[in-house]
């Protein structure tokens, strides 16, 4: 039903503009005279941003859930998860605000420190890139520490006992052990923080900036999910269908993302077998 | 009393239809008279409901209008959503509101659509920075330049050594096209940051230093600086008579015109060009403003309805001085709205609509 309903709403654009008008061009001026409706540059920023943000955030998620499974007492476990459903728990709005009023005049502080008398940067004020990374880092992190926790945690002892059995240190248990069997689960962890951090509009709108642009850190950007959110309000005709469009485009691109990561994942369990 | 008001009320209908007709007759058009089964016939009375939706730069003016009219009309329901300008005049087109908030000009296929523009109020689009900023004064050529990405420290500008963060509003908004119109450079300007609400434009500039942005006039509050433009400052007085340069109609639309529709709506429309309504609009920080229908020799036929056809009888001056002296009640400003009022408790809607 979705499917369908976002391709009769998405498609009629492609048509009307030529799928390379949309999706390779740079200019996007949906309300100019002559409008142009390029999201090149929308597409190229959602995907650096959400690698960006993976990056940052699933190595510290997996090595907490690490922690949390296996090194961590019980009572300190407990205090750690709280905290961790509690960072889950925080509405995204919320993260947008906080990133708003404290990582926006930190980023603009160093960003008047890198670009100082540079001729050609356009100040962004702190809202940038790099601020939106950061605040996806931190919103995708509870859902990783959590399917990850589940996944190492339901890893057989035996292996681990047997792995220790054999004179393996703890660290080398771990690491050679547990986690590349609980890999698959692992895995799903990262596709979903993927989702979320593609999917995030609200807290990514308060603090990228919004402006069009390449993805660089301290620039202003804009991702796929805030192009709609911000002007859908206010659009009319073709610019909704774009809009739309853009929706499509979003959709696709997580339809990618689980299949292309899901496939590479399990091509490799194959081979290990 | 009572009873020499309703005569006057009769007197007058028959009076104002005798121009109307005295009136076309002179033009050499003939005006079909029909009746029309799309005006709806409520009584105000018995309760009714407004629903509005539409731009969130009139959230202000909205609210305090529909709040204070359901004091006065108790039985009457008004509902504000804030969608959006073009959202707002979607939901009137496809009947799912009754007015549609717009902070900007009708655009023609809307018009083309049936959508009819009535301008409540007149807005100031202030300029903003930062509260800690020195410059309080630009011009609008200096305006221009900041947004063209011309100037781009405020040192240029007799202040601190401060990169100048250039705050916008997204494509679409009302607030945008409104500004850039107004500069003559659509669609040119550099912006650093888009940002979708007014409020999240005044947080953005309220924490960043060295930041500029715009906002509807009746907005700005204490947590930022607002500037001065070629030495005048946004204040209704000054929108209202033109000195402040960057203003703009807040429009309210109807599908079809005011009188075709029903009849809490039309209280609604009285109640907001009344004395009353005035008062109020000018409380948001907003300046008073009456409909600009303006006849057009090439209208060869009535267009739109005798409500129209009344602002232009009103306009030529035909009935201005005779009107007054006969229904004292009638005020200067608002006059044919009170007038049309009238003639609708007369029932004359009900009976016939001219339709060209």
């Amino acid at each position: 039903m979705i499917t369908l309903y976002m391709m009769a709403n998405g498609l009629p654009a492609f048509f009307k503009l030529g799928i390379k008008e949309i999706l390779f061009c740079t200019e996007w001026k949906p309300t100019a005279a002559s409008p142009s409706f390029g999201i090149l540059y929308i597409i190229l920023t959602s995907a650096a941003g959400t690698a960006a943000a993976v990056v940052i955030s699933v190595p510290v998620a997996v090595l907490t859930a690490v922690f949390l499974a296996e090194i961590a007492p019980e009572c300190l476990a407990r205090i750690v998860r709280a905290a961790v459903e509690l960072l889950a728990g925080i509405p995204s709005v919320i993260y947008g605000l906080l990133g708003l009023m404290i990582l926006n005049p930190l980023m603009y502080r160093a960003e008047q420190k890198i670009f100082r008398g540079s001729e050609q940067h356009q100040f962004s004020g702190g809202a940038n890139l790099l601020t939106a990374v950061l605040v996806l880092a931190v919103m995708i992190l509870p859902t990783v520490i959590h399917i990850s926790e589940t996944a190492i945690r339901s890893v057989p002892a035996q292996l681990k006992a047997s792995s220790l059995a054999l004179g393996a240190s703890r660290v080398q248990t771990i690491f050679k052990v547990v986690l590349p069997a609980a890999r698959p689960g692992i895995v799903t962890a990262v596709v979903l923080g993927v989702g979320r951090a593609l999917g995030e509009a609200m807290a990514v709108g308060l603090v990228s900036g919004g402006r069009v642009n390449i993805p660089l850190p301290f620039s202003s950007v804009r991702f796929l999910t805030t192009a709609i959110v911000s002007e859908m309000g206010y659009a009319g005709g073709l610019h909704r269908q774009v809009l739309f469009t853009i929706g499509l485009v979003l959709f696709g691109f997580i339809m990618a993302v689980n299949a292309v990561i899901g496939g590479m994942f399990a091509q490799n369990d194959g081979q290990e077998e | 009393m009572k009873g020499n008001a309703g005569l006057g009320r009769v007197v007058l209908c028959g009076f104002v239809l005798g121009l109307l007709v005295h009136c076309i007759g002179s033009n050499g058009d003939i005006l079909p008279i029909q009746k029309r089964g799309a005006v709806k016939t409520e009584d105000t009375r018995a309760g009714g409901k407004v629903v509005m939706a539409g731009s969130t730069a009139m959230e202000k003016l909205a609210d305090i209008l529909a709040e204070s009219f359901m004091e006065d009309y108790p039985n009457v329901t008004v509902t504000v959503e804030f969608t959006g300008s073009s959202a707002g005049i979607e939901s009137v087109l496809q009947g799912r509101a009754d007015i549609g908030n717009a902070s900007r000009g009708l655009r023609e296929e809307e018009i083309a659509a049936g959508a009819v523009e009535n301008v409540v109020a007149i807005d100031g689009i202030a300029v903003i920075t930062h509260f800690s900023n020195r410059v309080s004064h630009l011009t609008l050529p200096q305006l221009t330049e900041i947004y063209a990405g011309r100037i781009r420290n405020w040192r240029e500008l007799g202040g601190a050594d401060e990169p100048i963060v250039v705050v916008g509003r997204e494509a679409g908004s009302g607030t945008r096209s409104t500004f850039e119109e107004l500069l003559g450079m659509a669609d040119q300007c550099a912006y650093a940051n888009e940002i979708d609400s007014s409020g999240a434009v005044m947080a953005r500039v309220a924490a960043t230093p060295g930041a500029i942005g715009y906002v509807s006039a009746d907005i700005p509050d204490a947590t930022v600086q607002v500037m001065a433009l070629d030495d005048r400052l946004p204040t209704p007085s000054q929108v209202q008579d033109g000195s402040y340069p960057l203003r703009r109609p807040f429009v309210m639309v109807t599908d079809g015109s005011v009188i075709q529709q029903s009849a809490s709506v039309r209280e609604f429309f009285a109640y907001i060009w009344s004395d009353e309504g005035k008062r109020l609009i000018e409380s948001a920080g907003l300046a008073a403003a009456f409909p600009d229908v303006t006849w057009k020799p090439e209208h060869t036929r009535w267009k739109r309805s005798v409500y129209e056809a009344y602002i232009i009888l009103h306009r030529r001056g035909r009935l201005q001085g005779r009107m007054a002296q006969r229904h004292g009640g009638i005020r200067s400003a608002g006059s044919f709205y009170d007038l049309c009022i009238l003639l609708d408790r007369c029932g004359f809607y009900d009976n016939a609509v001219y339709d060209g």
